[in-house]
C-alpha cells in the first residue's frame, strides 16, 4: 500500500517539476533560472549515478570526480581556446570517461559494499587533487571569468541567463533521452543481466568486466558533459562545486528519485535541490542542520524497497541468499583480508 | 608550537609522518570495526573525532588536569554520539549499505552543522599543557615536545588494540565476525547490541584521537570530511578488516602526507591518490589472476 | 579419437582440506556421463573447475584436444560448456524471453555483416523457440522472479541450451522437482541431440541409470570407479564408497 502511494507520488511530483523546468524561464526571475540550470547539471550527474547504481548494480558514491573533471575541462577550454558549447560538452564527456576509465580497474574487483568504500574514497580524492593543482585548476579559488559560451558555431554567444537555462535544459533532455533510448537496447539488457545475476551471465559467455568497464566510462562521461553545464551557468568553477555534501546531496536525489529510475533521478535531484535551496532562504545559516535532518526523515518516510537497488552485484544483496554454485567467482569475503 | 628544524630536512617529516600515521591510525580504527564487524559504513565518522577535537579546544586550558578532563568528556561524548547513530541506523532497513551512506551522511551534516554553530565557522585554537608546548632535543634534532609524547601515547594506544582483539574473548568474536559476517547472527547474539557496542567503541576511539590529536590534525569545519577522507582512504587500502594492515596503511598515508610532500612538494596533491590507485590496482590483478578471468 | 573433455590430476584446496585430489575425468562427444558419489565427495566442485567458476589449483582440463585449464567461465561458455547450476539461476528481474535472448546473444554475434537489428531479432527467434522447446512458450513475457522453481530450472536449461553447447554441465537438476516434473525432464535430457554431450551430477541412482552411458564415482574428492551404470551398479568398491559415506 505504501509502495503504491510512493509511486503515485512520485510521477505526480515527476510531472509537476518536468512542467516546471519547462515553464520556467518565462516564470520567475533571473537569479532563480541560473539558480535552475546549475540544478539541471546536477541533476544530470544523479543521472549518470542511477545508471550505475541502479541499472548495472554498482553503487557508487563517487560520480563527483567525472562531474568536476568534466567541469574545470569545460572551464579550462572556454577560458583559452573555443566558446562553443559543443566542443565544451565533448571535451568535458572526454575528460570524465577518461577519469572513470582511470578508477574503472580500482573499482572493478570489487563487488557490493566495499565498491561504496571506494569510490567515495578514490571520488573525494580525485577532487581534492584537482583542488590542489593550482597551475591548472587555480587551486581552492577555482577558475572564474569563463566567457559565456555560443551553443554551436555561427549562434548567438548565450548572454542572458533564460539563454543558459535553455540550453542546459536542451543539453539534458538529449542526453537523457540518449540515454533511456540506448538502455532500451541490448545494452540495457546485459546492464540488467548482470546486476541480477553476473555469475550467470558469465556462465552464458558474455565478458562482464567489460560490461562494468563500459558502464563506468558511459557514466564518467555524462557526469563529465554536465560539468560543462556548470560551468555554462556559473561561469565559474571551484573545488566547493564538489565537496562531500555535493556526493550526499547527489544521494539523497537519486534515492528520493527512486534509485533505478534514470528520469527519476533527475526529478529526484531537482526537488532536493529545490528543497535545499527554500530551506537555505527559510533557516539561513542553519541550512546544513535542516538539510541533514530533512536526509534522516527521508530515510524514514521512504519504505524500505525505495531505498534499496534492484540488485546489487556481489554477495551483499540485502535479503537474498548467497548462491552455494558460484563460491569462488564472487569475492571471498564482504571483509576481505584476514587479520 | 615551536618546531627548531636543524640540518636534516627528512627526519623532521619522516617523525611527523609517524605521529601523524599513529592518529589516522586510531582515528581509523573506528571506521575499520564499524565495518568488519557489523558491516556498516558509518559515514559521520569524521564527524565524531571532530567532537573529539572540539571538546579538546574548549576544555583544555594549558593545565594537565584540563588534558585528562577533555579525554575525559571528549571520549564521554563522542562515545554517545556513536551509540545515538546506532540506535537510528537499528530502526531503518539497516542491512542496505545506501540507506546507512544516507543516514550516516545526514547525521553528518547535522553534527557539523551543530558543532559550527556552538563553536562558530573558524578553526578553535587549541592549548597543548605548558610542559609539552616546545621543543625537545632528539639525537641531535629539535623536534615538537607534544608529538613526540604523542607518539608514544599512540604507539601505546595502538598496542593495547592489538591485545584487545587478539587477547580478549570481545576480540575473538571481532575477528570472528571479520571473517564471516553472517556468523555474528548465527552466535544468536542480538544485532542491535552488536551495532551499539561497535559504534560505541568507534565513537570511544575516534573522540580519544580527536582529543589527543588536536594539535596535529585540529578542529574546525572541514575536520570532519578530511578525517573521514583520510579513514576511508587508510580502510581500503588496509585491506578491509585487517587491524595489522590497517596500521601499516596509516602509517604509509602519514609518510605520504609529510615526507612525501617534503621530498616532493610539486607532486604533493598525487601521491595519496597515485599511491591509492596503485593499491588497488596491484589488488585488482591479484583477484583477476586468482579468478582467471577470460 | 580425442575426447571432447579431458581432466588430468585436478586438485582443489581449501586450505589444508582437499576437496578434490587428483581427479581424472574423461567424457567423449555426445557421451551421457554421470558424476555420483556420497555427500561432500567434491561432485559440485569438480562441475565449478570444469565449468571455470573454481581454478583449480593443480591439474589440467583439455576441451576437444585444447587446454583450458587458464580460462575463466565466460571462455569457457564461449568454447562450448554450458552449466545449470544447483539453485536455478536466471535473471530475475528480466523476462523469460529476455533471459534467453541474453544467453544466446553470444553465439548471435558471429563475424560479418553489421546488422544490430537482424542480429537481434535471431536471437529473439531463437529464444522463442527454446522456450517452446522446454514448455515455456506462454510465460515468456513474465519476469524470471516470478516464475516456479521448476520453471526456473526449465527456463536456465533453454537459458544453457541456447548458448549452443557442447558439453553441458547439470548439477542436480531434478532437485525440488515433483515427480511429473522429473519425468518431463528425464524425457526432455533423452530428446537432447546427440551433438551435445552432458555431465550429471545426481543423487538419484534411478536417474543415473536411465539416462546415462557412463558413471563416474567420486568419494573423498578421489575417483573411485569409472564405468558403464551395469559395471558400476555390480561394483563392490562402489558399494563401500556409499556405505561410509552419507549418501
Amino acid at each position: 500500500m505504501r509502495d503504491e502511494a510512493v509511486r503515485a507520488l512520485r510521477r505526480g511530483v515527476a510531472v509537476l517539476v518536468l512542467a516546471g523546468l519547462l515553464l520556467a524561464p518565462w516564470a520567475v526571475d533571473d537569479y532563480t533560472v541560473a539558480l535552475l540550470a546549475r540544478t539541471l547539471a546536477l541533476g544530470l550527474v544523479g543521472v549518470s549515478v542511477a545508471l550505475l547504481t541502479g541499472v548495472a548494480g554498482l553503487p557508487t558514491l563517487g560520480q563527483t570526480a567525472p562531474y568536476a573533471a568534466g567541469a574545470y575541462a569545460s572551464a579550462v577550454v572556454g577560458s583559452r581556446l573555443s566558446d562553443v558549447g559543443v566542443v565544451h560538452l565533448a571535451v568535458a564527456a572526454a575528460a570524465g570517461a577518461a577519469l572513470a576509465a582511470a578508477t574503472v580497474p580500482l573499482v572493478v574487483a570489487a563487488r557490493g559494499v566495499i565498491v561504496l568504500m571506494i569510490t567515495l574514497a578514490v571520488g573525494e580524492l580525485a577532487v581534492t587533487v584537482v583542488g590542489r593543482w593550482r597551475s591548472v585548476t587555480g587551486g581552492t579559488d577555482g577558475l572564474a571569468g569563463v566567457p559565456p559560451v555560443r551553443p554551436l558555431w555561427g549562434l548567438p554567444v548565450l548572454a542572458t541567463d533564460r539563454a543558459r537555462y535553455l540550453y542546459a535544459l536542451v543539453v539534458v533532455a538529449v542526453l537523457v533521452g540518449a540515454v533511456l533510448l540506448i538502455l532500451r537496447t541490448r545494452v540495457g539488457l546485459l546492464l540488467r543481466a548482470g546486476r541480477d545475476d553476473e555469475a550467470r551471465l558469465r556462465a552464458s559467455g558474455h565478458r562482464v568486466a567489460a560490461h562494468v568497464a563500459a558502464a563506468h566510462v558511459a557514466a564518467g562521461a555524462v557526469a563529465g558533459a554536465a560539468g560543462s553545464l556548470l560551468v555554462v551557468a556559473q561561469q565559474f568553477v571551484s573545488p566547493a562545486d564538489f565537496g562531500f555534501d555535493t556526493s550526499a546531496l547527489l544521494l539523497l536525489g537519486v534515492v528520493v528519485g527512486g534509485v533505478a529510475s534514470v528520469g527519476g533521478a533527475l526529478v529526484g535531484t531537482a526537488v532536493v535541490i529545490a528543497a535545499r535551496d527554500w530551506l537555505f532562504g527559510v533557516l539561513p545559516g542553519h541550512a546544513p542542520l535542516v538539510l541533514g535532518v530533512a536526509f534522516v526523515v527521508t530515510v524514514y518516510l521512504l519504505p524500505g524497497d525505495a531505498h534499496r537497488p534492484p540488485g546489487v552485484r556481489g554477495r551483499l544483496l540485502p535479503g537474498r541468499p548467497p548462491r552455494p554454485a558460484d563460491p569462488a567467482a564472487e569475492r571471498p569475503s564482504p571483509t576481505g583480508a584476514r587479520a | 608550537m615551536a618546531v627548531d628544524i636543524r640540518i636534516d630536512p627528512y627526519l623532521v617529516p619522516a617523525l611527523d609522518g609517524v605521529a601523524y600515521g599513529l592518529l589516522v591510525f586510531v582515528a581509523a580504527a573506528g571506521l575499520v570495526l564499524c565495518f568488519g564487524v557489523a558491516g556498516i559504513l558509518n559515514l559521520a565518522h569524521g564527524t565524531l573525532y571532530a567532537i573529539g577535537g572540539y571538546t579538546a579546544a574548549a576544555l583544555m586550558d594549558g593545565g594537565w588536569p584540563s588534558l585528562l578532563l577533555a579525554l575525559a568528556v571528549g571520549v564521554v561524548a563522542a562515545t554517545a554520539a556513536g551509540a545515538l547513530v546506532a540506535g537510528l541506523l537499528t530502526r531503518v532497513a539497516a542491512r542496505s549499505h545506501l540507506t546507512q551512506a544516507l543516514l550516516t551522511f545526514g547525521l553528518a551534516l547535522v553534527g557539523g552543522s551543530l558543532l559550527v554553530a556552538a563553536f562558530g565557522p573558524d578553526d578553535p585554537p587549541v592549548r597543548v599543557p605548558a610542559a609539552l608546548d616546545g621543543s625537545v632535543a632528539v639525537a641531535g634534532h629539535r623536534y615538537a615536545a607534544y608529538r613526540l609524547v604523542f607518539i608514544v601515547v599512540a604507539a601505546v594506544l595502538a598496542g593495547l588494540l592489538h591485545l584487545a582483539v587478539r587477547r580478549t574473548r570481545a576480540g575473538m568474536l571481532v575477528r570472528a565476525a571479520v571473517d564471516d559476517a553472517e556468523m555474528v547472527a548465527v552466535l544468536g547474539v542480538n544485532p542491535a547490541w552488536i551495532r551499539v557496542g561497535v559504534l560505541a567503541v568507534a565513537g570511544a576511539l575516534a573522540g580519544a584521537a580527536g582529543v589527543l590529536g588536536a594539535p596535529i590534525i585540529g578542529p574546525g569545519p572541514d575536520t570532519a570530511d578530511g578525517v573521514l577522507l583520510l579513514s576511508l582512504v587508510v580502510v581500503v587500502l588496509g585491506g578491509l578488516g585487517s587491524m595489522t594492515g590497517t596500521l601499516l596503511a596509516a602509517l604509509a598515508v602519514g609518510q605520504i602526507q609529510t615526507l612525501g610532500v617534503a621530498l616532493a612538494p610539486s607532486a604533493a596533491p598525487f601521491l595519496l591518490f597515485a599511491a591509492m590507485a596503485a593499491v588497488l590496482a596491484v589488488r585488482a590483478r591479484g583477484l583477476a589472476t586468482a579468478r582467471r578471468a577470460s | 579419437m580425442t575426447p571432447l573433455l579431458s581432466a588430468h590430476g585436478v586438485t582443489v584446496r581449501y586450505g589444508s582440506l582437499a576437496a578434490l585430489d587428483g581427479v581424472d575425468l574423461r567424457i567423449d562427444h555426445g557421451q551421457r556421463h554421470a558424476l555420483i558419489g556420497p555427500n561432500g565427495a567434491g561432485k559440485s566442485t569438480l562441475l565449478d573447475v570444469l565449468g571455470g567458476a573454481t581454478p583449480a589449483g593443480g591439474g589440467r582440463v583439455c576441451l576437444a584436444g585444447r587446454d583450458v585449464t587458464r580460462l575463466g567461465p565466460a571462455a569457457r561458455a564461449r568454447r562450448g560448456i554450458g552449466r545449470i547450476h544447483q539453485r536455478p539461476a536466471v535473471f530475475s528481474t528480466l523476462t523469460a524471453t529476455q533471459n534467453v535472448v541474453v544467453a544466446a546473444l553470444p553465439h548471435a554475434l558471429r563475424p560479418g555483416r553489421w546488422r544490430p537489428g537482424a542480429r537481434r531479432s535471431a536471437a529473439e527467434r531463437t529464444a522463442g523457440a527454446w522456450l517452446e522447446r522446454v514448455g515455456l512458450d506462454d510465460l515468456g513475457g513474465i519476469p524470471a522472479g516470478q516464475l516456479a522453481h521448476g520453471q526456473r530450472r526449465q527456463l536456465e536449461i533453454a537459458m544453457a541450451l541456447a548458448g549452443r553447447p557442447r558439453l553441458l554441465l547439470l548439477d542436480e537438476p531434478a532437485a525440488g522437482l515433483s515427480a511429473v516434473e522429473v519425468g518431463r525432464l528425464v524425457e526432455f535430457l533423452r530428446a537432447l541431440p546427440r551433438a551435445v554431450a552432458v555431465l550429471l551430477v545426481e543423487h538419484r541412482l534411478d536417474l543415473v541409470y536411465a539416462l546415462c552411458d557412463q558413471v563416474t564415482v567420486l568419494r573423498d574428492g578421489r575417483t573411485v570407479a569409472t564405468g558403464t551404470p551395469a559395471e558400476i551398479r555390480a561394483s563392490d568398491r562402489v558399494r563401500q564408497a556409499y556405505a561410509e559415506g552419507v549418501s
